[in-house]
């Protein structure tokens, strides 16, 4: 039953419109969230999952997707659109649970509602040393026919690496 | 030799004194108190000597796993002596357990698996606990207590036997 957090999401998300009158910035706040909740999630599922180290970045995305966000959220998003490189990639997200019962009101059309999402990601993957660039590029919310999300990977970080893994 | 005074007769004793200021030698020293039991141990270390070894351990674990002939070694995973056993367990995100234990003790991969879990509950989804800070939380001191407890149980031969 998710009732309880999506409304829990909503008013997370409108008490910040309140607290900062511009959509830019709740979306800065959101992401923000978002990472602090990332760096401590990714322990989690790390503990619960017993994933390996992913190998390249396709690994990355499948474990996000068919693992991660089905532990976390109940959804299993497909991963589409791989760039040539092979360091971007989408995720298909046909529904959000994060966003039902949700109509994104005229004066807040530059919100990234579910933009605590992008955080989370990006604040789990720097835990195991990859920086990773989030951001939603379609929207349901916006009138979109899916909700996509851009994964690019940036770099390996190398200064925290643990012992072993050179 | 390296032993302690740990208890008089279930309470614990701090240096000379018990917990209620009674002072131990004297205490032994009186015929009227006997019999008496004391517990003897090894004394446990204060927060600044394990912050002290953890960090050394932490550049020994690095230096094991630049010395391995393999590459993508996965680091001092144990140590023994004869009379302890040093287990370590390295997370992907770079966080180590360590447990010391009888070198007899089994199960130890599995008690580390379970930290990781109890940490994971009880310290990080703590709103109010810190990242990289000691854990004082209560939740996880209790639940970490129960974990050691089922574990040493289980003894030389591992749960389930």
């Amino acid at each position: 039953n998710s009732e309880l957090f999506t409304l829990t999401y909503g008013a997370l998300v409108t008490q910040l419109c309140k607290d900062y009158e511009n959509d830019e910035d709740v979306n800065k706040q959101l992401d923000k969230m978002g990472y602090n909740i990332g760096v401590r999630l990714i322990e989690d599922f790390l503990a619960r999952s017993n994933v390996g180290r992913c190998h390249d970045f396709r690994e990355t995305a499948d474990v996000i997707a068919k693992i991660a966000f089905k532990m976390y959220l109940g959804i299993t998003p497909s991963v589409t659109n791989w760039s040539p490189g092979g360091d971007e990639f989408s995720l298909i997200l046909e529904n959000n649970p994060l966003v039902d019962f949700v109509e994104l009101p005229d004066n807040h059309s530059s919100l990234i509602y579910s933009n605590l999402l992008c955080g989370v990601l990006r604040g789990a993957l720097e835990m195991v040393q990859m920086a990773v660039d989030v951001k939603f590029v379609q929207d349901t919310l916006k009138g979109d026919s899916v909700t996509e999300i851009r994964m690019k990977f940036i770099r390996r970080i190398e200064d925290n690496l643990p012992a072993g893994e050179e | 030799v390296g032993h302690a005074v740990l208890a008089i007769n279930g309470a614990e004793v701090n240096g000379r004194f018990t917990a209620d200021g009674k002072d131990v030698l004297e205490f032994l020293s009186n015929p009227a108190n006997y019999p008496v039991s004391i517990r003897f141990g090894r004394h446990r270390l204060s927060s600044n000597e394990k912050l002290m070894l953890a960090s050394m351990f932490h550049s020994l674990f690095a230096i094991g796993s630049q010395l391995s002939p393999e590459v993508g070694s996965s680091g001092i995973e144990m140590l023994e002596t004869d009379t302890f056993k040093l287990h370590c367990f390295q997370t992907l995100t770079g966080i180590k357990f360590v447990v010391l234990a009888d070198p007899r003790q089994a199960g130890i991969d599995a008690l580390l698996r379970k930290i990781y879990e109890i940490y994971s509950d009880f310290a990080l989804k703590n709103p109010f606990y810190s990242l990289e800070m000691p854990i004082r939380c209560e939740l996880f001191d209790q639940n970490l207590k129960l974990a050691l407890e089922v574990a040493e149980k289980a003894g030389p031969f591992g749960p389930g036997s």
